[in-house]
C-alpha cells in the first residue's frame, strides 16, 4: 500500500514537470568530453539545453543544488529483455563458454511444429518487434531506473531469429517508452536435437546462412517485380522481411572459438553484426579488432554454480575462464574494439558490483562508464540522442553521491526525458524467466539481496 | 567491404613466422613410398627439402637427435569426428546444407590426443544419421591454431553419405528418458528408402543445376534474368555431380555397397571412399572397378547386426583385389593408436610392413586427394613427421615428437614437464576463486 502511494506521488510529480531544470554546482561526467569539476546541466523540454561551468540558470528554471553530487549520462542496457513480457514459449539457455545452446520447452507452451528444412522457417520470429511487445508493467524497469539506467535496447529473444529490438526508456510511461525501432535482430543458436530442423549447431549456422541468402534473393526478385509487373511476383516471406528490416544482427559469441566463428560468419555474409556474450573476449580481443565488429560483453560473469557438487573438479579451462572473464572489457578497450556492457539477466542492483569486477580486472573506471552509455549508443547508431551529457541530447541523466560502480555510491536522482525520478522502494518481484540467458533459479530477486547471496 | 579488408589483415597476422631450419638426425626413416634408411631429414619452410643417409645440414639449423628412434610420415585418419561442436544434423534425410567447417572447435582436447598418437591429418566427417549428410572438412592437428588454422588448405571438400541402419528413422520404439529421445519417424525407414532419397536428391540437384545453366546462358546473351534462389542443400550436390566434392559413404553390407555404386554410375558420379565397408571383401572387384577407395576398421565388428559379417582380413583382401584401402578410427580413442591398427594387417592378411604403414599414411592421403602434400617422407612434401621410440608397428612404440609443417606440435618431454605447472595453476585458481567467494559475500551489493 505504502509502495503504491510512493508510486502515485512519483507519477504526480512526473505529470507536470517544470519547464526548465538546472542542476547546479555538480561534478559532470560528460563522457563525450572532459569531466567538468563544478558546473551546471540545464534541462529544457526534455533535452539537455546546456552543459558547462559558466552557465547561469535561466529565471524560469527550477534549481537543484548538486554540490557534492555527480551527473552522468543515464546508463543504457545494451542488450536487454526489460519490458518484454515473459510470455515466451521457451527459455534459451546459453552457457558462456560452450557455443551449444539448448532450448528448454516449458511444459505449458505448445510444441513448435516439426520443420523439415529451412523453407519452413523453423524457430523464426524475425518479424516480431520489441516495440510492439513492450509493457511498462515490468518490475525490472523500476529496478533498472533505481540503479541509474534510463534506457535499454530490448529484444524478443525466443528462437533462432528472436525478433527486432527497440530502444526504450525506463520512464514507466507506456506511451513514451519506445524511443527507436527497429535497432537490430536478435539471433540465438537454439537447437532442438533430432526432432526438428535445425537440430545441431551447424544446422543453425546453415539455416541462418540460408535465410540471409534468401533475403538477398528476395530483394532482387522484389526489385525486378517493382520495375516490371510481368516479372515473377515474389512470395511474401515475413521471416525474410523481418531480417531485412533489421539494421544489424546480434550473434551469440561467448567463447573465443565462437567469437571467431561468428566474426568469420558475419564477414562471409557481409552482415552488419554485433557479437554478444563475449566472456572469453580476453583471449581474442586482438583478433576481433581485425574483424571490426562491435562486441557486447555480458555482466553475468561465469561463476561456479552454488549447488555444484563440491567433489567436482573444474577443468583448468573453466577456472581460467572464471578468473579472466571480467578482464574482457579491459582487453577489448586495449585492443581498440568497440564494446558495451549489458546486464544479461542479472538484476540492476547487481550491476555495480559486476562492473567493479571488470574495473578490478584492469578496465579504467571512465571506460566502464562509457561502456554503459556512449559506447552502447554508438553501437546502435543512437549517439545523436543518447549516451553523453551534451547539449541537444535527450535529458537522460543519473545523479549520484559519488563515483558510479563504487559500493558506497548511491543514486540520488534519475532524469528521463528531463523528468526527475528518485529511487523508490521496489515492489516484490515474482520469479520470472527474463534475461537473455537467465537460467532457472538464477533469476534476480530483490528479496534476496546480493550482499547476502553472493553473485549466484 | 570494410569487414572484408579487415579479414585480410587478420589472416596476415595469423601467418606463422618463418621457423628455423630443422634437421632430424640419425633416425630410422620409414618413408613408406621410398623404402627405409638410417639417416636424416632436412626441414625448411615447413617442407622436407632433403632426406637420406647423408644430407647437408644448413647453418643454424635446429638439430633433433633421433638416434635409435624411428621417423614415419604423420598418420592420416580418413574418418574422424573429433574437433567439432556438432556432428549430426539428424532432423532431415538430406542435410547437405550443413558443414563441419562451420563448427570446428580447435580447443577440443581430442586434437591434442590424436596428435600425441601421431595423427597429423584427419578427415572430419558429418555423422551417419542421413542418407546424404553434411559437408566434411580435412584438418591438420595443429593444436593451438584457430579453426581456420586447423584446415588443410587446398584439400578437396567432401560430403558424407550413409547407408544401412543409421540413416533409417523408423522411430525409436523404446525411448529412454534423458538418453534416447522418441525419434519422430522420418523417411527413410528402410534401405530401399535410402536409395530413393539419394536418387531423388540428385534428380533435384540436376534440375537445380539446369536452372543455373539457363540463367547463366541468359546472362551471357545479356538478357534480363533473375538468378535462381541459392539452395545450400543442393549446391554441394552439384559439386558432387561436377566432380568438385568427394563422397565419403558410410556402409557395411555388400548389397548396399552395390546399390550405391549403381546409383552413382547412373548419375555419373564417383564415390571417392566407402567408409567402414565391413563387407567390402565380398565385392572388392566391383569396388575396384568403380574406382572407389575403401576406409575400414582393422578388427572391429559385431557391434550391431549389419556388422556381423566382417573379417579382419577385409583390408588385405580388398587391397589385393586392387582397391585403395586405408584404416580409420571413427573414434577419438582409437585414433591415438592407428599405428597398431595398421600392424594388425600383418597378422591378418600377411601385409608387409610398408603395406601396413601405407594404410594409415599414403593411402588415406590418396583417398583424400592430398598425396602430393602428405602421406610419405619425400622431398617437397609437407614436413608432417612422427618420431617414435620404437618401430611404429610395435605396440610398445610411443610417440616422442610430432612435427606438422616443420613445426614441433607435440613433444612428450615438454608435455610431461608442463603437467606440474598446470596443476599448480589449477590449484592457485581454485584457491583464489574460493577466496573471492568468501570476501564477495560480505561486500555491499549496491
Amino acid at each position: 500500500m505504502k509502495i503504491l502511494l510512493v508510486w502515485f506521488a512519483a507519477s504526480l510529480l512526473a505529470a507536470e514537470p517544470p519547464s526548465a531544470i538546472a542542476i547546479r554546482n555538480a561534478r559532470i561526467v560528460t563522457v563525450s568530453g572532459p569531466v567538468i569539476a563544478k558546473g551546471t546541466v540545464l534541462i529544457r523540454d526534455g533535452l539537455i539545453a546546456g552543459v558547462g561551468d559558466n552557465i547561469a540558470p535561466p529565471p524560469d528554471a527550477w534549481v537543484i543544488e548538486a554540490q557534492g553530487l555527480t551527473v552522468y549520462p543515464g546508463l543504457i542496457d545494451a542488450l536487454s529483455t526489460w519490458g518484454i513480457p515473459p510470455a515466451a514459449p521457451a527459455v534459451v539457455l546459453t552457457s558462456s563458454r560452450t557455443a551449444v545452446t539448448t532450448v528448454r520447452r516449458s511444459t505449458s507452451s505448445p510444441a513448435e511444429p516439426v520443420a523439415h528444412g529451412p523453407e519452413e522457417r523453423p524457430n523464426t520470429n524475425s518479424w516480431i518487434r520489441a516495440a510492439d511487445l513492450v509493457t511498462a508493467d515490468d518490475s525490472r524497469i523500476l529496478s533498472g531506473r533505481n540503479a541509474g539506467f534510463t534506457a535499454a535496447v530490448t529484444f524478443p529473444t525466443t528462437g533462432i531469429f528472436g525478433g527486432q529490438g527497440a530502444l526504450i526508456n525506463l520512464s514507466g510511461d507506456k506511451h513514451r517508452m519506445v524511443m527507436a525501432t527497429p535497432l537490430g535482430q536478435y539471433c540465438s543458436m537454439a537447437t532442438t536435437a533430432f526432432s526438428t530442423y535445425p537440430g545441431s549447431l551447424m544446422g543453425v549456422v546453415a539455416y541462418i546462412r540460408q535465410v540471409y541468402l534468401d533475403a538477398a534473393h528476395y530483394q532482387i526478385a522484389r526489385t525486378a517485380y517493382e520495375k516490371d509487373r510481368t516479372a515473377p511476383r515474389p512470395d511474401y516471406d515475413r521471416a525474410v522481411e523481418g531480417v531485412l528490416e533489421s539494421p544489424r544482427v546480434l550473434l551469440p559469441a561467448g567463447s573465443a572459438v565462437q567469437l571467431e566463428r561468428m566474426a568469420r560468419f558475419a564477414a562471409e555474409l557481409k552482415l552488419n553484426a554485433v557479437l554478444y556474450s563475449a566472456h572469453e573476449a580476453y583471449a581474442s580481443a586482438a583478433k576481433l579488432r581485425g574483424f571490426g565488429y562491435p562486441v557486447l560483453v555480458s555482466l553475468r560473469w561465469p561463476e561456479r554454480a552454488r549447488d555444484a557438487d563440491p567433489e567436482l573438479h573444474d577443468t583448468l579451462r573453466t577456472l581460467v575462464l572464471r578468473d579472466q572473464a571480467p578482464s574482457s572489457p579491459a582487453a577489448l578497450a586495449k585492443a581498440g574494439v568497440k564494446y558495451a556492457l549489458y546486464t544479461d539477466g542479472i538484476s540492476a542492483r547487481e550491476v555495480p558490483r559486476a562492473v567493479k569486477r571488470a574495473i578490478d580486472a584492469g578496465l579504467p573506471p571512465a571506460d566502464a562508464v562509457r561502456a554503459l552509455t556512449l559506447n552502447a549508443a554508438e553501437i546502435y547508431g543512437i549517439a545523436d540522442r543518447l549516451g553523453s551529457v551534451e547539449k541537444g541530447k535527450i535529458a537522460n541523466l543519473v545523479v549520484t553521491s559519488g563515483e558510479l560502480f563504487q559500493p558506497s555510491t548511491r543514486v540520488k536522482f534519475i532524469f528521463i526525458d528531463g523528468v526527475k525520478y528518485e529511487p523508490v522502494p521496489e515492489p516484490p518481484v515474482t520469479e520470472r524467466t527474463g534475461g537473455t540467458a537467465a537460467a532457472p533459479g538464477e533469476s534476480p530477486s530483490p528479496d534476496n539481496p546480493p550482499n547476502f547471496g553472493g553473485v549466484r | 567491404m570494410k569487414a572484408g579488408l579487415a579479414l585480410v589483415s587478420v589472416m596476415a597476422v595469423a601467418l606463422p613466422a618463418a621457423a628455423a631450419d630443422t634437421v632430424i638426425q640419425n633416425a630410422t626413416v620409414l618413408t613408406v613410398t621410398k623404402g627405409m634408411f638410417l639417416g636424416s631429414i632436412v626441414i625448411r619452410d615447413g617442407k622436407i627439402v632433403d632426406a637420406g643417409e647423408k644430407v647437408m645440414t644448413p647453418p643454424g639449423a635446429k638439430i633433433v637427435d633421433a638416434s635409435s628412434h624411428y621417423v614415419m610420415p604423420g598418420i592420416i585418419d580418413c574418418h574422424s569426428h573429433i574437433a567439432a561442436d556438432s556432428i549430426n544434423e539428424g532432423s532431415v534425410a538430406v542435410s547437405s546444407m550443413v558443414g563441419i567447417e562451420d563448427v570446428l572447435n580447435p580447443e577440443s582436447i581430442s586434437i591434442y590426443r590424436a596428435l600425441a598418437g601421431g595423427v597429423t591429418t584427419a578427415n572430419i566427417l558429418h555423422g551417419s544419421a542421413n542418407p546424404i549428410g553434411g559437408k566434411c572438412v580435412v584438418i591438420k592437428t595443429r593444436w593451438g591454431k584457430d579453426a581456420k588454422g586447423l584446415q588443410f588448405e587446398g584439400a578437396m571438400p567432401g560430403i558424407k553419405f550413409a547407408l544401412g541402419e543409421n540413416p533409417k528413422r523408423p522411430g525409436n520404439p523404446t525411448p529412454i528418458v534423458g538418453v534416447i529421445a522418441p525419434a519422430a519417424p522420418r523417411y527413410p525407414a528402410t534401405r530401399m528408402g535410402t536409395e530413393d532419397v539419394i536418387r531423388e536428391a540428385f534428380t533435384e540437384a540436376r534440375a537445380y543445376q539446369k536452372e543455373w545453366r539457363i540463367y547463366n546462358a541468359k546472362v551471357e546473351r545479356h538478357e534480363q534474368a533473375i538468378p535462381p534462389r541459392r539452395d545450400l542443400k543442393l549446391e554441394p550436390l552439384i559439386e558432387v555431380l561436377e566432380g568438385r566434392r568427394y563422397v565419403h559413404a558410410h556402409c557395411y553390407r555388400a548389397d548396399e555397397i552395390l546399390m550405391l555404386l549403381r546409383v552413382a554410375d547412373e548419375f555419373g558420379i564417383k564415390i571417392r571412399t566407402l567408409q567402414h565397408v565391413l563387407e567390402g571383401y565380398k565385392v572388392a572387384k566391383e569396388i575396384a572397378a568403380h574406382g572407389a577407395g575403401a576406409s575400414t576398421f582393422s578388427d572391429w565388428w559385431a557391434y550391431k547386426v549389419e556388422a556381423y559379417d566382417a573379417i579382419p582380413y577385409n583390408a588385405a583382401i580388398m587391397m589385393k583385389k586392387g582397391v585403395l584401402v586405408s584404416l580409420n578410427s571413427d573414434d577419438a580413442e582409437l585414433m591415438r593408436r592407428l599405428n597398431t591398427e595398421a600392424a594388425k594387417t600383418m597378422k591378418y592378411g600377411g601385409l608387409t610392413e610398408t603395406e601396413a604403414l601405407s594404410l594409415v599414411t599414403i593411402n588415406p592421403a590418396k583417398q583424400l586427394g592430398i598425396e602430393k602434400r602428405v602421406g610419405s617422407i619425400e622431398v617437397g612434401k609437407d614436413a608432417d613427421l612422427v618420431i617414435y621410440d620404437k618401430h611404429p608397428l610395435s605396440n610398445y612404440a610411443k610417440v616422442q615428437k610430432v612435427f606438422i609443417d616443420g613445426e614441433l606440435y607435440f613433444d612428450r618431454d615438454r608435455d610431461m614437464s608442463e603437467r606440474q605447472a598446470r596443476e599448480a595453476k589449477r590449484k592457485m585458481l581454485v584457491e583464489r576463486q574460493a577466496e573471492q567467494k568468501k570476501s564477495g559475500a560480505g561486500r555491499q551489493g549496491r
